[in-house]
């Protein structure tokens, strides 16, 4: 199956493929959980994919992550095959995601959180944080600040001044100091900064939900794979949800969404993949998909916003 | 009985915990001082009781020296098995409260580093020996202890790298007994191998000042204070320095790996390499502790490292607090130093030993001094069981 | 190595070693029933075996055994020494899970803690047996401490067939049957009866099987207590072939019964079993080859080598899944 014309608000310029599925089949024993899937996801875009219950959503998502290594076919990443690799190396290809069922690490902070995905970028390891002896000459607004009227302490901030400049200052410390900035300004985005430094396990459930996205999002990630963020919230959370999607779009993501409910991926997407059991039923905008009779009977009998 | 314990225990948690929340908010400074203050008292241990340079005594502190007793050992002695023992459940510590990993074989690591600096620092030892004869060196000829240092470090570091490549990908439990099985292992063959001096072990180990003689002033046998405070100041570098691990890149990731690996790795930390690191960095604390009983005692034999050392070790993380370094190092000087004030029961010890693991883990499995997440993952588990059961 | 020492004489080293293997197999059963429902090393199992040894030997010395008996009296005296055995061994595993786990478990405390108990659990036992109880038993009062108990041998070993070049006693067999009839009926029983029904359904899923009715605790003491009893059956065969104990002899058995538990497969009963067996003759044929220096070494070896080919043992977890 072709994918059908590429229908997209903006453009019409040819798209960069980032993401390609590419006649993937996979089977469990003698169950075929996906059967010869093919899709692809281009930079820049929200794409959904739909599909009812057991249509092969997650398992699908899994493949593209690296969890289950497809029997037969690919799953490419700007050109790279990511199936077989470990799902740190995938990670850092460009892939995040988020989990269904939410898995932050509950007893860290929601800022720490944050901070174990910015430091997928970074790379202070172990002799680099004991000996701090790998310098980095800092950029002028890294150098500490001369700000104190109290002359000795004035006379001291000088003295670390000085010497930051004349040696530098080392990396691990710079890496600290820019992914706090960096996860700070993420839990901002995702509107969750007033609770910074609260255990994830006693944020609010919503709270916990965007904190995951702002964790994935500190990886800097190509591709974001939101599986069903939506699962568990009242009509005005999600609509705030909607809106955070799109702001990660503007912001230069590709995202993957996975979802349930029809209405929450129609207000969102450039384009809908839908599933069931295992097969691409139907691909293309929004409009399309919704109009579709194949959709349009494999939803028949379920309400449409089932969750 | 039980009850009355607990609510004794409720009693002083509570006292407790407020003057930790006290402490932190003490201003920088003061909490500085307060450091200082305690870390010049840990020099000064060694004279409790005593006022140095004059007859005067401080009436009472003599109590707690354990030569106050009849038959009493060495009070700086004492003392250095104490600070050798921290160092120990230091570097334990960074592989079962930080990176939650259990490692029962441990004293294979202080049983490399021992060997090592028996094995390249000693003129009585066969490796030293052989190299004699190979290179034609003269008879006094050995490694000098600073040269011993790194490479007690590097072999127990490649030690715990041998160990942890194959091993760590293992679950817990089995993880557990692969690494008790490398404790005895190391023992073994340390016990049947010509080249490590077989059952009777090595003699002559050196020291900072060179092989054992009566005439070392400073590292003598003797004169033990010199060694604690050595041993003391190793302590107090390597605290520095896993501090520095903790609050950085791979703390977070230990933390994370521990909390949940699967999440950690597709946030991107390789739960693998951490853990490998934390296994080598254990093993290299271990290693130099080892290292330091070897040079103090001048002469080591397998027997010393059997598993029943490498429970004691874990012994002393589990009970002080894992996860926490203050709460380790008090673990690891209350099993050092309760048994010697308390010789008198010396027949009891072990049975006391016994009764006193099982009793702080029914009534405190946080440990005496827990660290803060350990404590709130315990009681969040008993509510997850509370809830499960209703 | 010595090739010729091993190969010259196979077939006698591998009945050894299946005769030793025995007991670790039986032990091993303690271990691989506690894990499989509780996920838990009961690390103090292996003084449950030392409790047993005292047990045993300690009954035939007040009943004032003072030479080899015939074989009727031996018959008499062994299965007084099972009922001793099973019935010290049982009623200390069930004290332990009592005393020490259940406290832990309503608190879901993590493995971890569970160890440190069982250490301590198994320091205390030792020290009580090393501190009064050897003395009890060998009738020198309490005060006498840290003694070796011993009697004289309960069957004289003696050839009864050969095979192979192998000469195999009478001692042997009757260990290798005793520990398959063993492991025939606990496989019979957790597979067949109401209760090992219970025990397999909490083995797989503890909540599940509490709301279907199965009453936990009751299923975690049947095990500890099923797990004792082969302890003393082992600790029957020990006294058997060796006619000796200490207060110290559990740590290795236990450790070896251990490795014996996850070599075959932690959690399943037959594993135990093969595990047990094999690690005998490993031990045995490792002690020929190198003039029994290397024989501890060996185990672990195979064991960590086991472990990194086939991480679930030789015949895989699981006491719900696995059939037993």
């Amino acid at each position: 199956m072709l994918p059908k014309q590429m229908t997209s608000p903006e453009d019409a310029a040819p798209r960069e493929v980032l993401l390609e599925v590419d006649q993937v089949t996979l089977r469990f024993g003698g169950v075929v959980a996906l059967d010869n899937l093919s899709f692809q996801i281009y930079k820049g875009e929200i794409i959904g994919l739909i599909g009812p219950n057991g249509a092969g959503k997650t398992t699908c998502f899994n493949a593209m992550t690296g969890v289950y290594r497809p029997t037969s076919g690919e799953v490419r990443f700007d050109g790279e095959q990511v199936s077989g690799r470990k799902p740190h190396r995938i990670n850092r290809m460009g892939i995040a995601r988020t989990f269904q069922n939410i898995r932050l690490f509950p007893e860290m902070t929601a800022l720490e959180n944050v901070l174990v995905g910015a430091d997928s970028r970074h790379h202070t390891s172990v002799i680099g944080a004991l000996f701090r002896l790998y310098r980095v000459k800092p950029k002028p607004e890294e150098l500490p600040v001369v700000d104190s009227t109290n002359g000795l302490l004035r006379f001291w901030q000088q003295v670390r001044r000085s010497s930051a400049q004349v040696f530098g200052i080392s990396r691990h410390t710079l890496e600290e100091r820019a992914g706090e900035r960096k996860a700070l300004e993420l839990l901002r985005f995702v509107g969750i900064a007033d609770r910074a430094n609260d255990l994830a396990r006693n944020l609010p459930y919503g709270y916990q939900r965007r904190l995951e996205i702002a964790r994935a999002l500190a990886t800097e990630p190509k591709l974001l794979c939101l599986d069903e963020p939506a699962a568990g919230f009242n009509p005005a959370e999600k609509e705030e949800l909607l809106d955070l999607i799109r702001k990660i779009r503007d912001r230069g993501f590709t995202v993957l969404l996975i979802e349930h409910d029809m209405r929450l991926v129609m207000g969102v997407t450039d384009r809908i993949v839908v599933l069931e059991f295992g097969k691409k039923i139907a691909e293309g905008s929004p409009a399309e998909v919704r109009d579709n009779p194949k959709v349009i009977a494999a939803y028949l009998g379920e309400p449409a916003d089932a969750a | 009985m039980t009850e009355a314990l607990r609510q004794f225990n409720e009693r002083r948690r509570h006292a407790f915990g407020g003057m930790a929340d006290r402490w932190r908010a003490l201003p920088r400074w003061q909490r500085w001082l307060g450091v200082l203050a305690g870390i010049a008292f840990l020099y000064y241990l060694p004279f409790l009781g005593d006022i140095p340079g004059t007859n005067l005594i401080i009436p009472g502190l003599d109590w707690f020296r354990t030569d106050s007793i009849a038959g009493g050992s060495n009070w700086a002695g004492v003392l250095f098995v104490c600070a050798l023992y921290v160092l120990v459940a230091i570097g334990l510590n960074v592989v079962i409260g930080l990176a939650g990993l259990l490692d029962l074989g441990y004293v294979g690591f202080y049983a490399v580093g021992a060997y090592s600096v028996a094995l390249f620092g000693s003129t009585q030892s066969p490796v030293v020996q052989s190299m004699q004869r190979q290179f034609g060196l003269s008879e006094e000829w050995a490694v000098a202890w600073a040269v011993c240092i790194p490479i007690a470090l590097a072999f127990s570091l490649v030690a715990g790298v041998l160990l942890g490549w194959p091993t760590l990908r293992l679950r817990g439990d089995y993880l557990a007994i692969v690494t008790l099985g490398f404790g005895e292992i190391i023992r073994i063959v340390a016990k049947n191998s010509g080249w490590a001096g077989q059952a009777q072990g090595v003699a002559g180990i050196p020291g900072p000042e060179g092989p054992p003689s009566a005439d070392n002033t400073v590292f003598g046998l003797l004169k033990i204070e010199p060694w604690y405070w050595l041993a003391l100041t190793v302590v107090l570098l390597m605290v520095l320095l896993v501090r520095r691990l903790e609050h950085s890149r791979v703390g977070r990731s230990w933390l994370a790996i521990r909390e949940d690996e699967d999440a950690a790795a597709v946030m991107g930390v390789y739960p693998f390499k951490f853990k490998l690191w934390a296994f080598a960095i254990g093993a290299a604390l271990g290693g130099l502790s080892g290292l330091l009983f070897a040079s103090r005692s001048t002469f080591i034999q397998p027997e010393t490292f059997n598993v029943q050392l490498s429970i004691l070790f874990v012994a002393m993380v589990v009970v002080g607090g894992s996860g926490n370094m203050a709460g380790v190092a008090l673990g690891a000087f209350l099993l050092a130093y309760l048994p010697e004030r308390f010789r008198d029961f010396s027949e009891y010890r072990v049975l006391a030993f016994g009764l006193a693991l099982v009793l702080i883990m029914l009534l405190r499995p946080q440990g005496l001094l827990p660290s803060r997440r350990r404590t709130r993952e315990l009681q969040d588990r008993a509510k997850e069981a509370a809830v499960n059961v209703a | 190595m010595n090739f010729d020492a091993l190969f010259g004489n196979l077939a006698q080293h591998t009945v050894d070693g299946l005769s030793k293997g025995a007991i670790y197999a039986l032990v091993a059963l303690g271990y691989t029933l506690v894990y499989g429902v509780l996920r838990l090393i009961n690390f103090a199992h292996s003084e449950i075996f030392m409790v047993g040894t005292f047990a045993i030997l300690g009954t035939w010395s007040l009943l004032g055994i003072t030479d080899t008996p015939s074989i009727g009296m031996a018959i008499v005296y062994l299965l007084i020494g099972l009922l001793v055995g099973a019935a010290a061994s049982g009623a200390t595993a069930l004290t332990v899970e009592r005393v020490a786990y259940r406290r832990l478990r309503r608190m879901n405390a993590p493995p971890l803690i569970f160890l440190i108990t069982a250490i301590g659990v198994s320091l205390v036992l030792v020290e009580i047996y090393a501190l009064w109880m050897a003395g009890f038993f060998s009738g020198r009062g309490f005060s006498e401490n840290r003694l070796v108990i011993g009697i004289p041998a309960m069957l004289k070993q003696e050839t009864v067939i050969s095979v192979a070049g192998a000469n195999i006693t009478n001692v042997q067999i009757i260990m290798v049957v005793s520990a398959l009839v063993m492991l025939y009926g606990l496989d019979q029983f957790i597979n067949r009866t109401r209760y090992g029904r219970g025990v397999r359904a909490v083995a797989q899923n503890p909540d599940t099987a509490a709301l279907m009715g199965v009453h936990q605790d009751r299923v975690i003491m049947l095990v500890f207590v099923l797990g004792g009893l082969m302890a003393g059956a082992a600790a029957l065969l020990w006294n058997m072939r060796y006619g000796i104990t200490k207060f110290d002899i559990g740590f290795v058995i236990g450790l070896k019964a251990f490795t014996a538990a996850v070599l075959g497969g932690i959690g399943n009963l037959r594993g135990a079993l093969l595990g047990g067996l094999l690690l005998g003759v490993i031990e045995v044929y490792a002690a020929t080859l190198t003039r029994s220096t290397w024989e501890d070494v060996a185990a672990f070896v195979v064991l960590v080598v086991v472990l990194i080919f086939r991480p679930t043992g030789l015949l895989g977890e699981s006491l719900g899944k696995a059939r037993a």
